[in-house]
């Protein structure tokens, strides 16, 4: 205990490394995933074999990833940016299949009606296909949260501050209650960014409280494994 | 006025769903196509607004060529009311409404108001404008896919099987709303069904569809029954038995109507 109040400034940084380190890798994730889970849609034959070829991309092994990242993109050893980049490939590794059904789900009907209605391709994609897979594409994008919040603590290994640094030092310099302050601090990031992923559902869905509340308790226990195997 | 003119549908895996088609659509009325599935009626609908185009063969609306029309615009200037209503569930009723005028650039207070007017029109309490579509009824959901097939004001109104999939009684209740507002609004209405007496009762014309197309019989409902033109129709339309089949019987001293089985049905009035 005492370690952690004097290392609470310590802990404190890391934990704002570790939101800054995880947030775009999130974010891009999405944005990435979303054209080419259309373009898996859009392109029947080639769907299978894009998803499975991203999705192989999640079994990556992280450390050698990040150490291989300076190499082919030539970004300085210790730069922040290797991690992010290796943390966008599994984000997009977990979201492309996620946003590919997502999109797919949309009934075909509402489509049809939409097309009726008078709504070019690019307004209907915008405004209806879009926003109807948001229920499917939220629920993969916490589990790709809290995937990107546990493997951004191996950011450490190459030498990019995160919360890993407690893991690191933690066991190296036999400091148990450094290494629980880690796994603590990581878990909280991970439950924080999830309440904020659902409440910026609530808001941006509010059409669809009800329906899609075993899409989140699927994902909830997704996410609960991960994290744990994020951690082990 | 809607014309086809010598229409044929492939399909790109060889399927001809419509073969050859030729018909006049009368203004201000309502035309029912009706067959069993496959007979092309919904591809013959959806080629009206250019949901599909046709393979050869032209389709004027009021003597345009639909073909040198671009078919967003058109669609916003065509009613379209679907069955399972196609309402998008994400819009609330109020805004599934007002689609159409909010996609061709009404402010949005304008198209709200109008929306409103719209529910008042096809019998919704204007307090359902703020529910989502998915807190209505199967029924209340095909009148607002009706209000939102007359948002735009259109001329012609095209309804695919509607009313297919809610209960009996429902179904009766929005066809007598349906041609209460041909009445009320004149519009020229193309319905596509597979119900017989659906297309006796809405239809000033009724178009009798087989595979590919073919026109079995055109005309209005009592000229068909009077006169079926072959078998297939006569068949089709229950001319040969059960209701339609019907006797007058004299039972003391006045005209009754009963049907093949015996069964009552009406009184003859002198």
């Amino acid at each position: 205990m005492k370690w952690l109040e004097s290392n609470l400034d310590l802990v404190w940084e890391l934990m704002v490394d570790h939101v800054a380190l995880c947030v775009p890798p999130i974010l891009l994730g999405f944005v990435i995933s979303i054209p080419i889970g259309w373009l898996a849609n859009r392109y029947r034959p080639s769907r299978g074999v894009i998803l499975v070829v991203l999705g192989l991309l999640y079994t990556i092994p992280s450390i050698p990833l990040f150490v291989f990242m300076p190499i082919v993109l030539g970004t300085p050893l210790l730069s922040p940016v290797n991690v992010v980049v290796a943390l966008t490939i599994y984000a997009v590794a977990l979201m492309v299949r996620t946003a590919a059904d997502g999109l797919a789900s949309v009934d075909r009907d509402v489509l049809q009606a939409a097309s009726a209605m008078g709504y070019s391709s690019w307004q209907r994609f915008w405004r209806v296909e879009l926003p109807l897979s948001g229920p499917v594409l939220l629920s993969g994008l916490r589990v790709v949260s809290a995937s990107t919040v546990s493997l951004a603590t191996l950011g450490v290994i190459i030498g990019v501050q995160s919360l890993g640094y407690l893991f690191t030092n933690g066991f190296q310099r036999n400091i148990p209650i450094e290494v629980v302050t880690g796994i603590v601090a990581t878990l909280l990031i991970a439950v924080v960014f999830d309440l904020l992923l659902v409440l910026l559902g609530r808001v941006l869905l509010p059409w669809s409280r009800g329906d899609g509340r075993q899409d989140a308790r699927r994902a909830r226990r997704r996410t609960a494994t991960l994290v744990a195997e994020g951690i082990s | 006025m809607i014309e086809f003119r010598s229409v044929t549908k492939q399909f790109p895996d060889g399927t001809v769903a419509v073969d050859d088609f030729d018909l006049v659509i009368p203004p201000r009325q309502t035309t029912v196509l009706v067959g069993s599935s496959g007979c092309g009626k919904t591809t013959l609908l959806r080629m009206i607004n250019r949901m599909i185009d046709p393979s050869s063969g032209s389709i004027l609306i009021d003597g345009e060529d639909t073909a040198k029309l671009a078919p967003v615009q058109l669609r916003r200037r065509i009613g379209y009311v679907m069955q399972n209503s196609g309402l998008l569930p994400h819009r609330k009723v109020v805004d599934n409404v007002a689609t159409v005028p909010l996609l061709n650039g009404v402010p949005k207070g304008e198209a709200r108001e109008r929306a409103l007017e719209l529910l008042d029109t096809v019998g919704l309490d204007r307090s359902l404008a703020t529910k989502y579509p998915r807190q209505l009824s199967g029924g209340q959901q095909q009148r607002v896919g009706v209000a939102r097939g007359l948002a735009a004001d259109p001329n012609i109104l095209l309804m695919d099987e509607p009313f297919g999939a809610v209960d009996p009684i429902v179904r009766a209740e929005l066809q007598r709303e349906t041609i209460r507002l041909q009445q009320e609004l004149g519009k020229t209405v193309v319905f596509v069904t597979h119900d017989i007496d659906e297309a006796f009762l809405l239809g000033h014309q009724v178009v009798i569809l087989q595979k590919g197309g073919h026109i079995a019989q055109l005309g209005s409902p009592a000229e068909i029954l009077a006169n079926p033109a072959d078998d297939f129709v006569a068949t089709f339309v229950g001319a040969d038995r059960g209701k339609r089949a019907l006797r007058i019987q004299r039972v003391d001293g006045r005209d009754v109507v009963v049907d093949q089985n015996g069964t009552p049905t009406g009184v003859l009035q002198p």
